[in-house]
């Protein structure tokens, strides 16, 4: 064997040294995750309130905070992501304007979380008078969640092949009416893929929470389901503290004395719902498509 | 009369028509808030940040070359105490040196995925790094707090809390991020080009190496970019195990701070309107600013460098 070869056989085995290098890093992180986490997640610990000081404190009311939150910014971002992907992929010229807006998003998609933060800090908490609440807490998401989501919602759209469009236009439809009638529907298990992967990730957003939504989770009275009652879950103008934010609270000024079962119990808890989202997101993904296209 | 109305009639738009436009409209609508979501972001954020400089008249040197921070008292030297350097320094370190410990990691495991091994590169290592990239950064600075921290403070002394700790979980949060994009590049590479390079019987390593790594080199320059992006603005993660002392770090393992982690410990502990606050976003405006300067590497490298099929 010659020099040359004996160099590439080197080359490749140190290659394959740092793919297995890599994938150990993970196997760690979600080992250790899940080993130390997931023996102190008990149905108690998923339902009961967070103690201050004593141990024995739950994480009912930060899940609780976490899903609310998520449905709001869900709501009010999806509509926004739709119409906003629908103009760029359907009726968007190739011009001057387009590349501008274009780069708008990129550049919001590339803002650190802390800095939409701080912006949903000024606007919604100080200038509406929100105050740290729920409401500001998802709009705040919203903004987050917004550049990412009419990408995949534009890219969903753009994979819709042209002869969907030409058979709407063909029967006499308005090219809006094709869009909303035929190439939405079309691209559905797309966008919805998009939706829950982005969920994911508002899910276990903190950054841009702690200043938004708060850092205290006053205790709820779940038999009062009226929005207007402060103490009702429901209520959007109460400060909410999220899963995310809880696990950064307790560890940087946490005092409880069981601070890292509650932290690694959380963390489990959060990569969880994270590994469910994203295995979800390609199962519902496949079965949206085979019934609309009844593949079977 | 009837010959009036009827033209009215068709004159009139239709009913179709007429939803046409509402719904490009609306679409619209839906794109032009976003764009004033972006703007309001920027113009808001520069004034809160600009007032440090034309309100409570601290100089941009001062800003920007003082080491002590800690606004609302004075420097021995009789300025206000807002030398920003430590924090733009730290959030520089961390930033670097993680790029510099995640590259080739991230190259090598790309490398790997489409080249030496597709099937188990697509099988394993491609869920892999999608699991990673989903991984919420606070659970990343947990594992750095309950990890990172006692390892560092064993191996190297010190609290633990430093620089270094910061290097490492930044390390592993950008690494999947540099590691899929340098992946799409890698694959955008036509095939031919690795045939002709075997053609001539090159090895498969000079392949790589001389070949598709060369002519990726826009795309992973790129994922790197787009790596220290997300690492200069990680903020809780960071934070969590640096140590937060606003202090000029003078080794690696001292405690230290970056521009993320003072606004992330501050912001909730000053006054609206105070030279405190004020001076917090300055902080945020650098941090925007920086932001923006990544994104314009990004589309600088795109243009030179876009791959010509």
């Amino acid at each position: 064997m010659n020099r040359t070869q004996k160099q590439s056989q080197i080359a490749i085995l140190i290659l394959r040294l740092i793919a297995g290098f890599v994938v150990l890093i993970l196997a760690f992180l979600i080992g250790y995750i899940f080993i130390t986490g997931l023996p102190n997640v008990s149905w108690k610990f998923l339902t009961s309130p967070a103690k201050a000081f004593t141990a024995g404190g739950g994480i009912g009311v930060q899940l609780f905070n976490s899903i609310y939150l998520l449905i709001l910014a869900m709501l009010i971002s999806l509509p926004i992501a739709l119409g906003a992907s629908i103009y760029l992929s359907e009726y968007a010229k190739d011009n001057w304007f387009t590349s501008m807006i274009r780069t708008t998003i990129e550049i919001l998609s590339s803002l650190p979380s802390v800095v939409v933060g701080l912006f949903g800090f000024l606007l919604f908490v100080v200038q509406f008078n929100y105050g740290f609440s729920i409401i500001s807490g998802a709009l705040t998401l919203t903004i987050f969640n917004l550049p990412l989501l009419t990408r995949n919602i534009e890219e969903s759209l753009a994979s819709v092949s042209d002869d969907q469009r030409q058979g709407g236009l063909g029967l006499g439809l308005s090219k809006y009416e094709t869009i909303i009638h035929i190439v939405v529907p079309a691209a559905l298990p797309g966008i919805i893929s998009g939706v829950i992967l982005c969920s994911g990730r508002v899910f276990g957003e903190a950054a841009a929470l702690i200043y938004t939504a708060g850092q205290s989770a006053p205790a709820l009275n779940f038999g009062d389901w009226n929005p207007f009652n402060i103490d009702s879950p429901l209520s959007p103008l109460r400060p909410a503290e999220t899963l995310a934010v809880h696990i950064w609270k307790i560890n940087s000024e946490g005092i409880m004395p069981d601070l890292t079962q509650v932290s690694s119990g959380s963390a489990a808890v959060l990569v969880l719902a994270i590994l469910i989202f994203n295995l979800s997101a390609r199962y519902i993904g496949r079965k949206v498509f085979e019934k609309m296209t009844s593949v079977n | 009369m009837q010959n009036q109305k009827l033209a009215k009639q068709l004159m009139k738009k239709s009913k179709t028509a007429r939803y046409e436009r509402f719904g490009h409209l609306l679409s619209l609508s839906a794109l032009l808030l976003i764009m004033a979501v972006v703007l309001g972001i920027i113009i808001f954020i520069a004034t809160k940040g600009l007032s440090t400089f034309f309100n409570d008249h601290i100089s941009f040197k001062d800003f920007f070359t003082g080491v002590i921070w800690n606004p609302g008292t004075k420097t021995p030297g009789g300025q206000q105490a807002v030398g920003a350097l430590p924090m733009i320094v730290g959030s520089f370190l961390v930033t670097i040196l993680a790029a510099v410990v995640s590259t080739p990691f991230a190259i090598g495991t790309a490398v790997y995925m489409t080249e030496i091994s597709p099937k188990r590169g697509a099988k394993i290592l491609q869920p892999v790094t999608e699991l990673l990239v989903g991984i919420p950064s606070v659970v990343y600075g947990f594992i750095g707090l309950s990890v990172v921290v006692p390892f560092v403070r064993h191996a190297f002394g010190g609290s633990g809390f430093g620089i270094l700790s910061g290097t490492f979980v930044l390390f592993v949060m950008i690494l999947p991020t540099i590691v899929s994009m340098t992946v799409d590049s890698l694959k955008a590479v036509p095939k031919y080009y690795r045939q002709a390079s075997l053609a001539l019987g090159a090895t498969k390593w000079q392949t790589i190496w001389k070949v598709v790594l060369r002519a990726a080199t826009p795309g992973i320059l790129t994922a790197v970019v787009f790596g220290m992006a997300r690492a200069f603005g990680e903020a809780l993660a960071v934070q969590m195990v640096i140590g937060n002392a606003a202090l000029m770090p003078h080794s690696l393992v001292s405690p230290a701070s970056t521009l993320t982690s003072v606004l992330t410990a501050g912001m909730g502990n000053t006054v609206m309107g105070s030279l405190q606050n004020d001076a917090l976003w300055s902080l945020a405006l650098v941090l925007l600013i920086m932001s923006l300067l990544f994104n314009l590497l990004v589309h600088f490298i795109g243009r030179r460098g876009a791959f010509k099929k």
